[in-house]
């Protein structure tokens, strides 16, 4: 009988032995998107560790550095908060000239990608470097202790944006940094999660095979910082993507007219409420006696899926 | 005004706790940051605090835009400061100079980590004291404080708003990690106990013609405010009295350099605060500031018992450094040392001071830990 190749690579890059929490959504993301990348490389070069990382500051750097240990197989460069795409396009320039043959891949978190890493990322997007960065969207600050970025949802808690008699807490709707990605015209710019590895998979390493910079967008579960139980992580993560939270879409370059999307709708109705992707976060407690905020949530994600092209209903 | 922490009392509370607090009741209404350790507790109060005073706190994309955001919100009128550690600290540093440059009132707190780069995020250190003073580039001075104690840490965020206004300035607090995170006792004065300065507004529309002239002769040209009616030119480019750009003469430059420069020196002595501990009769001076002045003084108090004449300097602001009561201590004493959490940064000053008149040694600690009075008593008895 032949022996199925597994879907997803028994290699590892990411050892266990990191200090995440339990429950950690981008503990995940660094897991599986280092097996597609090698998987990647092998398809590609003919190499599977033909590839280095660099990474901002943030949770998973903090996490699978812990001195005297390191969670990385691969060549691991930690930069400051705002330089992993910058310091990618350095290692990736060099590399080029050197004629290795390999691939970049970058890591940062909202903050780090969304805020203080936005001007490094546009730079190393439009000087079309060979480098897939990753950014794994934990909506907040969780290594400085759950600080709001510019990719927190409108009405999350959070220790910078606390709900109140003057406030009802993230008072701005969420940047989809995918999209500023997007309008860069780079071959390839997708958003994934955590809840669904096989469609996180396939996209790593399509981007990982396109010749040119890629940008993936993952949402990843905070357990802290969402006040989330941790056997509910992955679950929430789902609950993100079947309440219409979170979208599912490839961009390719450029090209808005012709989005792909995965696990949309055919009818544009999602079935299930938000309020049960709310429910389940300690973030959101304050909002859910708060219809009106509720509703201003849903007109915001129905405006971010006009602008994808799409109408949608909110049960 | 209701505040939203008690006042008029004693409470018990973190460094960077009493830091929000301070700037509070010293009349700042204007918080711009950006989420650092050990720095990030002041923002977190800021933001529960500053919308109940009618303030404002608002995040920045990064510590460039925080301390930008800062100088904008002081052209308003409005007191405003922020707050980071090393690694934001060292992306301030043009913006900094701007500061200086324009003349903008602004409060800076810099929670020192261990450095280069990321370093130790949770541990403390003494490192920034040379950014502090000359981290930005170009010929300048300003104000760097530097706290022992959670109270003074509450005192002299007070005064660094106090210093800034006076003299329209920027004003580094220079604190530490362990300072920041401790819990200690801190008196909160009522608010109609503390003296409260605020920068010289022009008085007529002649005077708001000059917001970078020395029109009353004491160096400090009043500051007008954006919206009140006034076409002011602000510019980190060369200027003239008036704020426009004069890029070519050196005569301008140096003018303005130099008084930019005098307005701090001149006034030393109202702005240097230090204090001493049983230094009349030493022969052995320790000099220390910040957290580890407490460690030196508690050595002083043990050599003391044991004979040996030992006094400790506590400088409560490393810049403006004053030189010559460094000078006039080394004449006096057999040894000075200094102690501090980096590889000799005051030591170098202190020992221009010193002037050769005596041996200035350096007692180092790095790492995190703050050096324990033994530390710092095992290095002088080896010298003696």
């Amino acid at each position: 009988m032949a022996v199925r190749k597994p879907p997803i690579t028994t290699r590892e890059y990411w050892a266990p032995g990191h200090a995440a929490c339990a429950g950690c959504g981008c503990a995940i993301v660094m897991r599986l998107a280092t097996k597609a990348f090698s998987e990647a490389m092998e398809e590609k070069y003919g190499d599977p560790d033909a590839f280095a990382i660099a990474h901002a500051t943030g949770c998973m750097e903090v996490v699978s550095a812990v001195f005297p240990y390191t969670a990385w197989k691969a060549p691991w460069i930690h930069v400051a908060f705002e330089n992993a795409a910058a310091a990618a396009s350095g290692v990736e320039a060099a590399w080029k000239k050197l004629g290795y043959k390999g691939k970049i891949l970058a890591f940062a978190g909202d903050g780090g990608t969304a805020d203080i890493g936005l001007q490094a990322l546009s730079g190393m997007l439009e000087r079309r470097h060979n480098v897939v960065y990753i950014m794994y969207d934990n909506e907040a600050y969780m290594n400085t202790g759950i600080q709001r970025s510019s990719s927190t949802p409108y009405g999350a808690w959070t220790t910078t944006s606390p709900p109140g008699k003057y406030s009802i807490g993230e008072d701005k709707p969420k940047k989809w940094v995918a999209l500023i990605a997007a309008a860069h015209m780079v071959p390839y710019v997708a958003t994934a999660s955590i809840a669904d590895p096989y469609d996180f998979y396939r996209k790593v390493k399509k981007a990982a095979k396109v010749d040119g910079p890629a940008f993936i967008q993952v949402q990843g579960t905070c357990v802290p910082g969402w006040r989330v139980p941790p056997e509910k992580s992955v679950e929430v993560a789902r609950l993100a993507i079947e309440t219409g939270v979170w979208p599912l879409f490839e961009i390719e370059n450029g090209d808005f007219r012709n989005i792909k999307f995965q696990r949309f709708p055919k009818d544009g109705k999602f079935k299930k409420p938000i309020e049960e992707y709310l429910k389940l976060q300690g973030r959101f407690k304050h909002l859910l006696k708060n219809p009106e905020a509720i509703q201003q949530l849903k007109e915001q994600i129905k405006e971010m899926w006009k602008v994808l092209g799409k109408e949608v209903e909110l049960p | 005004m209701k505040y939203p922490f008690p006042v008029g009392t004693n409470d018990f509370i973190q460094g960077d706790e009493a830091i929000a607090r301070a700037a509070i009741l010293a009349g700042c209404r204007f918080y711009a940051g950006y989420p650092i350790t050990p720095a990030s507790e002041i923002f977190e109060a800021m933001s529960l605090y500053m919308p109940l005073v009618d303030g404002v706190s608002i995040q920045m994309e990064d510590e460039i835009a925080s301390i930008a955001a800062i100088i904008g919100a002081s052209w308003t009128g409005v007191k405003a400061m922020t707050a980071t550690s090393g690694p934001g600290f060292s992306l301030m540093m043009e913006n900094l100079g701007y500061a200086i440059m324009t003349e903008t009132p602004i409060v800076i707190v810099d929670v020192q980590r261990s450095g280069p780069s990321t370093g130790q995020p949770t541990l403390a250190a003494q490192g920034d004291v040379m950014q502090a003073i000359w981290g930005t580039h170009g010929d300048h001075s300003l104000i760097v404080l530097s706290p022992a104690t959670v109270q003074e840490a509450f005192d002299m965020t007070i005064k660094a708003f106090n210093l800034a206004e006076k003299y329209r300035t920027p004003v580094v607090l220079l604190t530490d990690a362990e300072v920041g995170h401790m819990r200690e006792k801190v008196n909160i004065p009522n608010p109609d106990e503390i003296e409260l300065l605020y920068r010289k507004l022009p008085q007529s529309d002649e005077e708001a013609k000059f917001p970078f002239g020395d029109i009353h002769g004491d160096l400090i040209p009043p500051m007008p405010i954006f919206g009140k009616g006034y076409r002011t030119y602000v510019t980190g480019l060369t200027h003239d009295e008036r704020g426009k750009p004069k890029t070519v003469e050196s005569e301008i430059h140096e003018k303005l350099i130099k008084r930019i420069v005098a307005k701090i020196e001149n006034n030393k002595k109202d702005i240097i605060e230090y204090e001493t501990y049983d230094l009349d009769d030493a022969e052995i001076v320790i000099i220390s500031y910040g957290i580890v002045a407490r460690s030196a003084e508690r050595a002083v108090k043990i050599l003391r018992k044991e004979g040996i004449k030992a006094g400790l300097l506590k400088l409560n602001v490393l810049w403006p450094f004053d030189f010559e009561l460094i000078e006039e201590i080394a004449e006096q004493a057999k040894k000075i040392y200094v102690a501090e959490m980096n590889l000799g940064q005051v030591y170098h000053m202190v020992k221009e001071g010193a002037n050769g008149k005596t041996e200035v040694e350096l007692i180092s600690k790095i790492g995190g830990e703050i050096h324990t009075p033994y530390d710092i008593i095992g290095e002088i008895k080896r010298g003696l």
